[in-house]
């Protein structure tokens, strides 16, 4: 899977991009944000609040109980502050 | 209420011109009433802003902002719809975003730039840096709660 950050969430996570292996009991959006919320510290800073994170599947808006799709391109940012 | 035109969108690090993007859409045209035009300026914030710095997420900045414009063409009798959103550095006084809405009437032309906005800054995967003046610091903008208050006037 193919996840990509934005924002301060690519600066507290200290990547914009990178390629993963899900375990298969991650089934959805929240499933997710949790898994990855425990694989360190850069992680759980950045997605402490996962309330607040927003998510794009294949570059569209999708909600945290959406089921991921077996190969995407999954986007986490925080709300936006366009226009 | 099949879409009525087909809008023009453009993310672009450069900046644009609102007089040629207006003239785009009424010229050559005898069915054009009403241009409404709104362009969005970075501001300095009595002073203490030296810059807004915008990132976006490529691909689904278009992608976001063609989906919203073609529900306006939707909702709207529209005869043409363009809208343009920078990214990058911008200092105060430039231009970040334009909205143009054409139509036979003025009420469509009005009310569809206002819709585009309001779901531009909630919708649309842009996020402001600010950068302060006499100050390497850096900080982003936080998302209102009135942003998303903007939406549900166009709900129902």
């Amino acid at each position: 899977m193919k996840l990509i950050y934005f924002a301060w969430v690519r600066e507290r996570i200290g990547l914009s991009d990178e390629t993963v292996d899900l375990p298969a009991e991650v089934k959805t959006v929240a499933d997710l944000l949790n898994w990855l919320k425990g694989r360190g510290e850069n992680y759980s800073a950045a997605l402490e609040r996962p309330d607040v994170i927003r998510v794009a599947i294949n570059q569209e808006h999708a909600d945290h109980s959406t089921r991921l799709p077996d190969h995407a391109e999954i986007a986490l940012f925080p709300p936006m502050t366009g226009g | 209420m099949s879409p009525t035109c087909d809008p023009l969108v453009r993310v672009q690090a450069d900046d644009f011109d609102p007089a040629t993007e207006t003239r785009r859409l009424t010229a050559g045209r005898r069915d054009v009433g009403a241009v409404v035009s709104f362009t969005g300026l970075c501001r300095d914030e009595n002073g203490r802003l030296e810059a807004l710095e915008l990132e976006h997420y490529p691909g689904m900045a278009e992608a976001e902002i063609a989906r919203i414009a073609n529900e306006a063409t939707g909702r709207w009798p529209l005869t043409g719809l363009t809208v343009i959103h920078r990214f990058g550095k911008i200092a105060p006084g430039e231009n970040i975003v334009l909205v143009v809405a054409a139509s036979s009437h003025r009420r469509a032309a009005f009310d569809a730039a206002d819709f585009l906005m309001d779901f531009l800054k909630s919708r649309a995967p842009f996020w402001k840096k600010e950068h302060v003046a006499g100050s390497t610091e850096a900080g982003w903008v936080e998302a209102k709660d009135s942003d998303l208050e903007d939406l549900k006037r166009w709900e129902g």
